[in-house]
């Protein structure tokens, strides 16, 4: 069986601009994928597009060999779970509620929560650090405490795979570094993540690979330390690098060459 | 109490039943002839005196069972449609049945068409719910986002309201305004069985068109994308909550007159009670609607009330000093 998610030739168009030609890429189960570009590169069309929120023009993506356009919606939702950039919280919902809905693609209309619906709901929160904040209101909680609900939320889906959009934005150091860490646990219990990431040191640090792109195309994928050479980053977002090493492993920071 | 609630819903839903049959007993005691409980309930099975029997189940009871059908309605909606705009000011009126449903039932009056037969008013004002209705089926269908939904029913509502301000200008006689104004302002004295018969059907379609939306209103609670994500599908959510909302707010306004409030109010007396999640607040407003409402009722007529007060009146005049009550204890949540 050709296990992994695969994405093949995925195009896409919106309001006239083409924003995505034959991008191409797979995320195989227990890696951790990133996907990098500048702003407006298509990196976030190309997660909503594998998730069918957004229309392709064409694709061919598939779940371990069945094509995921002929998959219900409520399959492709157990299949492919999502962390949306910067999501919004509507109603004053407690954090085990909140967490509780990931499990949505799993109950009847009519149905309430199993107990394999609450053992994954409690895992999800345990793995996040949110259990504590289980009766909390998620209206309430500071911006590091509310990404990291909103990902036990997606995780309690339960998906194989996981597909983050920038799931470190806005948050300070101590919270992007537990958020990396969680994707990598993730992956480490066979979890297949693709995520948005901006940061080049956790990108060079925590994904197994990197996908590149640049001008709606893929410019570069493989290992870290080859898709983020000075050539590339140049090309992709007209910066130069400074890289050094310590104990913990390698770090990048970015400095501009130039205008665009 | 909050969390007791939370854990176990059915209990206050079982509470809120026992309200409604303890008020239906109750309504039905109070009118130009009071009646005793004991009679009533005899009266109920057919097992009282004559008087009694034709009172309570001839006049009394069909207005109850629409004043609890029409609150359950609004309630209801109002609900669904909070759920669905994510927003707490959302009135089952805002998409614009309500005002049609006025439009309709203004343009029979004007026309002196009651004279021929009392369904005539209830009849136009349905041709209003449901002219709305369709022009906002057309716009949901094409995919419009919740914004343009809710921008369709400002135009549609400032429209027919433009048209009852027309109408009520070229009102041929005093007597006819008054009838307008009164129309508008809501009651249910003298409903009927036919009443009942006219907007039960559609009122029940509606709720037969919104069953099962709660969880994807739950899903809603993260924005449309996380929603669709958990693989519900949005533009068919808002399809069938803008459709049965039309359905049986058009219906209930037809029968009662525009009584507003109830929509907007209840959900929030539910989220006091159990909290926030969307699908547990749609049962428990339907109910409390049906309370709230036959409440009302009972408030407009002797010898409780002045038998000219209307029920768009008593209704706002209770529920609104407890809105803001609610609106101040639950501030902090709402931030």
């Amino acid at each position: 069986m050709n296990a992994g998610l695969h994405v093949k030739n995925l195009s896409v168009t919106l309001g006239g601009n083409s924003i995505l030609r034959n991008v191409s890429f797979d995320v195989k189960p227990g890696e951790v994928v990133g996907l990098i570009g500048a702003n407006g590169a298509g990196k976030s069309t190309a997660l909503r597009a594998v998730l069918g929120l957004a229309e392709p023009d064409f694709a061919e993506i598939a779940v371990n060999g069945t094509p995921v356009a002929g998959m219900s919606p409520r399959v492709r939702a157990k299949t492919l779970s999502y962390v949306p950039q910067g999501a919004p919280v509507h109603w004053p919902l407690t954090v085990e509620r909140l967490v509780g809905l990931g499990r949505i693609p799993h109950l009847l209309p009519w149905q309430d929560m199993r107990a394999q619906d609450s053992a994954a709901i409690e895992h999800a929160m345990r793995a996040t650090d949110c259990w504590r904040l289980r009766d909390r209101l998620a209206t309430t909680l500071s911006g590091g405490e509310r990404a990291l609900v909103l990902l036990a939320r997606t995780m309690a889906v339960g998906a194989p795979y996981m597909l983050a959009d920038e799931p470190t934005a806005s948050l300070d150091p101590y919270h992007q570094l537990q958020v990396m860490d969680i994707m990598r646990a993730e992956a480490a219990r066979g979890i297949g993540v693709l995520l948005v990431i901006h940061d080049l040191s956790h990108a060079l640090r925590y994904c197994d690979r990197l996908v590149l792109i640049h001008d709606g195309k893929v410019l570069a994928s493989g290992a870290p330390d080859d898709v983020l050479t000075d050539e590339n980053l140049e090309t992709a977002f007209h910066v130069a690098v400074s890289r050094w090493q310590d104990g913990t492993g390698q770090f990048l920071a970015p400095h501009r060459t130039g205008g665009r | 109490m909050i969390r007791y609630l939370q854990k176990r819903p059915w209990s206050l839903n079982a509470a809120l039943v026992l309200v409604i049959l303890l008020m239906v007993i109750a309504a039905s005691m109070v009118g130009e002839v009071s009646l005793a409980p004991g009679r009533v309930v005899r009266a109920f099975f057919g097992g009282a005196d004559d008087a009694a029997n034709i009172i309570v189940r001839e006049l009394r009871l069909p207005r109850i069972l629409i004043g609890l059908l029409a609150g359950a309605a609004l309630g209801y909606s109002g609900a669904a449609l909070q759920g669905l705009l994510r927003n707490p000011l959302a009135d089952p009126g805002v998409i614009g049945v309500s005002a049609t449903a006025s439009l309709g039932a203004v343009i029979a009056i004007y026309l002196g068409l009651a004279a021929l037969t009392p369904l005539a008013v209830p009849l136009s004002a349905m041709s209003g719910a449901l002219a709305a209705t369709l022009i906002l089926m057309m716009l949901a269908a094409r995919d419009a986002s919740v914004l343009s939904l809710i921008l369709a029913g400002i135009g549609i509502s400032s429209l027919a309201t433009a048209g009852i301000a027309l109408v009520m200008n070229f009102a041929p006689t005093p007597m006819t305004l008054q009838d307008m104004i009164l129309w508008m302002l809501g009651s249910l004295e003298n409903r009927t069985v036919t009443d009942l018969m006219l907007a039960g059907p559609f009122i029940l379609l509606g709720w037969a068109v919104m069953v099962g939306v709660g969880q994807g209103l739950n899903a809603l609670s993260l924005g449309e994308d996380a929603a669709r994500s958990l693989g519900v599908d949005i533009g068919r959510l808002r399809l069938r909550i803008v459709l049965g909302t039309a359905l049986s707010v058009g219906a209930t306004v037809s029968v009662c007159g525009a009584v507003g409030f109830v929509g907007l109010v209840v959900p929030h007396f539910v989220r006091a009670l159990i909290g926030y999640e969307p699908r547990k607040l749609m049962l428990p407003s339907a109910l409390m609607g049906a309370i709230l409402m036959t409440l009302a009722d009972m408030l407009t007529r002797p010898p409780i009330g002045h038998g000219q007060l209307r029920l768009g009146v008593v209704m706002a005049i209770i529920g609104a000093p407890v809105f803001l009550y609610i609106i101040y204890k639950t501030r902090e949540s709402m931030r």
